[in-house]
């Protein structure tokens, strides 16, 4: 590992000076400001928080926000796993432009997101007239809150996967497929096996984004209190009304969220590494 | 890789894969990708077509809207800048040094991936606000952090950095030491050696960070509009002036400068696969 050469190495005070500034970065950017959501969100105590918590609206936003997460997240992981097994399983002419495809959604703001849904299904959208004349609303309701996080969360779960199982190779379905196995076998005994590690890593970092992506469903929510707001919203909302500790309190959830989501995705890395795709995350 | 297909490399091109499931795993992925992604994209164009090129260059270009670009693209372009400098250092001493808390640290630079962005919004403010932790003693120097375009820097400088570590980290930890023990035994001193031997092979990887974490800075806006103060000419985002058109119902300026938004980031995504395919094929060979 480490070569213990004086002359390719730093001397111990240059080792120490630079350590210290990246822990002081790391601290100043990113340690302080989530420190500061749990110290804002217990300010007032903890009968105050509980209090902001379970107050209708913030648990309505809960609720739409499991409610999406729970939609959202199965959809993403099937067609990501499709689209991996098509893509790395099969040769056909345009798959790199198929996996192109799959990273725009990375690239594009999540407010341009919102407003492209907008423009299909809002009152004026390409489908407002026939959906106003069937009686569905898409654009400020749920279904709109849906579709608009399934965009942003699109690549997650197949840009895991495809550089996994393009590593993994096709011999072994190819010798499952010799000794007569149907197609839906070979995938659960033989791939799934080998990707389950990356599968979940991917459908980890699906729903961190599902439950806390906000410019997306900000525009194509309409904002309605107690039913179409989710919680970051919520939190925007609280917020604006300058009721801090709510906010904060409402905002401490989703932080937790996150360091559950890192502290698993930590262990994923230190346990399975080998089995997760190798950079870019 | 696997021997038995590099024995056959050319047989294996024509052919079609034995494997089962193309068709229905392309129905999904072709259904899938169209419905989510390329509709909405035909919707948004289409509709930017339809404001003919004189209302369209109008909504797109007035000066409210370039104010809006200058701060997005320039915030996005400091903030990265930035990362790119000390996304490096956090990479190089995660990689090269062993110290108490180095998992920690390694754990936490994912932080911004898995935040909502609203929640770092208000926590960044609460923070970097003249009342904050940091901007109370800042503001005694009369510097303000918050509700300017400093505090858009702090936000994509926040959203920035794990992009710039996690493409630098890889590359890093990959190098061999073989070209620096050269150079050490040829009498380099350690700055010379980071500058001329081990920068220009993680450059590239640099490069990329930064293009990837200015991408994502330039269509921010959950972390950005809680700090930003919102100041039409001076701190409001160019996505802050596409949602507050829509709330004017002023659809035709939300498209117009959503239009430009996306294009932009379409080509920077097209650079960034341009060049890494570049380096690719560089290091391969």
């Amino acid at each position: 590992m480490s070569a213990k050469n004086a002359a390719v190495t730093e001397s111990l005070l240059t080792k120490t000076i630079l350590i210290l500034v990246a822990v002081a970065y790391v601290a100043l950017i990113l340690v302080l400001p989530l420190a500061s959501v749990f110290s804002e969100a217990f300010r007032h105590g903890i009968a105050a928080f509980k209090a902001a918590i379970v107050e209708p609206d913030a648990l309505a936003a809960i609720q739409l926000t499991l409610t999406v997460a729970a939609i959202s997240v199965p959809i993403n992981m099937v067609c990501g796993l499709a689209a991996a097994w098509a893509v790395t399983k099969h040769d056909f002419r345009g798959k790199q432009l198929l996996i192109s495809l799959i990273d725009v959604p990375f690239s594009i703001s999540p407010v341009v997101a919102g407003l492209m849904y907008l423009l299909l299904f809002g009152a004026q959208g390409w489908f407002g007239e026939w959906l106003l004349a069937h009686d569905i609303r898409i654009a400020f309701a749920k279904p709109g809150i849906v579709l608009a996080t399934l965009i942003v969360t699109l690549p997650f779960v197949a840009r895991e996967l495809i550089p996994l199982m393009q590593a993994q190779g096709r011999e072994e379905e190819e010798a499952a497929l010799t000794l007569g196995a149907p197609g839906w076998r070979i995938f659960l005994w033989v791939t799934l096996p080998n990707i389950r590690w990356g599968l979940l890593y991917g459908v980890l970092l699906t729903n961190a984004r599902a439950m806390g992506e906000f410019g997306a469903v900000s525009v194509i929510s309409g904002h309605i209190r107690g039913e179409t707001n989710t919680m970051p919203l919520q939190v925007e909302v609280l917020y604006n009304e300058y009721n801090f500790a709510a906010a904060f309190a409402v905002a401490s959830l989703l932080a937790g969220l996150a360091l559950v989501t890192l502290v698993v995705k930590t262990l994923l890395e230190w346990r399975h590494g080998d089995q997760l795709a190798a950079a870019g995350h | 890789m696997a021997t038995a297909a590099v024995s056959l490399p050319g047989k294996r091109r024509g052919r079609h894969s034995p494997l089962p499931g193309l068709p229905l795993t392309l129905g999904i992925t072709v259904a899938w990708l169209s419905i989510l992604l390329l509709l909405p994209l035909v919707a948004l164009f289409a509709k930017s077509l339809t404001l003919g090129p004189g209302h369209f260059f109008e909504a797109a270009f007035s000066r409210r809207a370039i104010a809006s670009y200058e701060l997005s693209f320039g915030a996005a372009l400091v903030a990265a800048g930035v990362n790119a400098v000390f996304g490096l250092l956090v990479a190089w001493v995660l990689v090269r040094y062993r110290f108490p808390g180095r998992r920690l640290l390694g754990a936490l630079v994912d932080l911004p991936f898995a935040l909502p962005t609203a929640v770092a919004g208000i926590a960044l403010t609460a923070v970097y606000a003249d009342t904050g932790w940091v901007g109370k003693p800042v503001a005694a120097f009369g510097i303000k952090l918050a509700y300017n375009p400093i505090g858009v820097v702090i936000a994509l400088t926040f959203i920035g950095l794990p992009f710039v570590v996690r493409t630098v980290e890889p590359v890093l930890a990959d190098m061999g030491r073989g070209l620096e023990e050269a150079a050490a035994t040829l009498g380099a001193r350690r700055w010379t050696i980071f500058r001329r031997v081990i920068l220009p092979e993680i450059f590239p990887a640099i490069v990329t960070g930064f293009a990837l974490a200015f991408a994502r800075g330039v269509g921010e806006y959950g972390s950005v509009i809680f700090i930003a103060g919102n100041m039409p000419f001076k701190s409001e985002i160019a996505p802050l002036l596409i949602v507050t058109k829509l709330e004017e119902y002023d659809y035709a300026g939300a498209t117009a400068i959503a239009t430009v938004l996306l294009l932009a980031s379409l080509v920077l995504l097209l650079l960034i696969n341009l060049w890494q395919g570049r380096e690719l094929k560089r290091r391969s060979a």
